[in-house]
């Protein structure tokens, strides 16, 4: 079977974020005065072929802790659905 | 004479200006691509800056699987000297030959100016040429350069005397800023725990020739040549 996983990497909290920052001062400047907290990550989306839901899970876990995460700066939260 | 291999990634561009500069400061220098798996028994190995792999991802996350890290990576267990210069410094941390990572400059700007380091640490095969506490102009040129580490790693890094380059204000009147992307504790260069795997990113192969303006750089080059005399020497001495 064919999963298509969603990958969420953000930066981890309490890291310096200045591209959210960024982000947030021109929604300011835009007047979304009710906009705060922002931080910018990066999604990824992928195909993984695996026998069951968990597999698929259980690879793109490790795909996240060798590649597609920094397990020093990042966090990342998966979703898995069935193709 | 000193083997130099200067490792090239597809997006490598400080290749030629780093084996220059060790070839003027008298090492035998050559390139290794990045799909090479040894390193043609290089004594010292050097990571130029650039944008390998054009930075996807992360910068220096996908260097760090091509087939010529694998023996950067034998090569430093083994006790080789690795300098990381720029890019070289954020394979380095991918690689996980030196802790922590190098994030987005918290000015959100690519920095491309000479900056004032301080040389603190010189037991290293690139900076014993140096006298401890030496004052360096060098250029700096990078997007991500803020380092950043655990505190429990920064704190390590300290006490251990691991931090190799600080940002400083050279003056009272420096016309640089000291810190030119907000890393942790104005850290410059790092190196691993026996001082043998050195990241900076300043370019000290930038300022390394009388043509260039700054002549700072070289001591990294002479440094890596005296460094391999000397080891050579004492394993001649004490066989």
């Amino acid at each position: 079977m064919t999963f298509r996983v969603h990958v969420r990497v953000m930066p981890r909290a309490g890291l310096l974020d200045p591209q959210g920052q960024a982000v947030e001062h021109a929604l300011t400047a835009l007047g979304f005065d009710e906009a705060g907290a922002v931080r910018v990550g990066r999604a990824i989306e992928l195909d993984v072929a695996a026998g069951s839901r968990d597999e698929a899970e259980a690879r793109a876990r490790q795909m996240c802790d060798k590649l597609l995460a920094n397990p020093v700066t990042e966090d990342y939260l998966l979703d898995v659905e069935v193709d | 004479m000193t083997r130099v291999a200067v490792v090239r990634f597809p997006g490598s561009n400080c290749d030629f200006d780093t084996l220059r500069a060790a070839e003027q400061a008298g090492a035998d220098g050559y390139f290794v691509w990045h799909r090479d798996v040894d390193l043609k028994q290089a004594d010292v190995v050097l990571l130029p800056g650039g944008f390998s792999y054009g930075d996807y991802l992360r910068c220096g996350a996908i260097a760090r699987f091509s087939p010529v890290m694998q023996a950067v990576q034998r090569h430093a267990a083994g006790g080789g000297p690795v300098l990381g210069i720029c890019n070289g410094f954020q394979i380095l941390c991918e690689a996980r030959l030196l802790p922590g990572a190098l994030l987005r400059n918290a000015g959100l700007t690519f920095v491309s100016k000479p900056v004032d380091v301080i040389v603190e640490r010189t037991e290293t095969p690139f900076t014993s040429d140096y006298e401890p506490g030496a004052r360096l102009r060098l250029p700096v040129a990078h997007g991500e350069g803020r380092y950043v580490a655990p505190p429990d790693a920064l704190r390590m890094l300290e006490a251990e005397g691991r931090v190799v380059l600080r940002y400083v204000a050279a003056t009272e009147r420096s016309p640089f800023q000291p810190n030119p992307n907000g890393s942790a504790n104005h850290i410059a260069g790092i190196c691993n725990a026996a001082g043998t795997v050195v990241g900076i990113m300043p370019h000290p192969e930038r300022a390394a020739d009388r043509l260039l303006g700054l002549t700072g750089g070289a001591g990294f080059f002479t440094s890596l040549v005296s460094s391999h005399q000397d080891s050579s020497n004492s394993r001649i001495s004490s066989q």
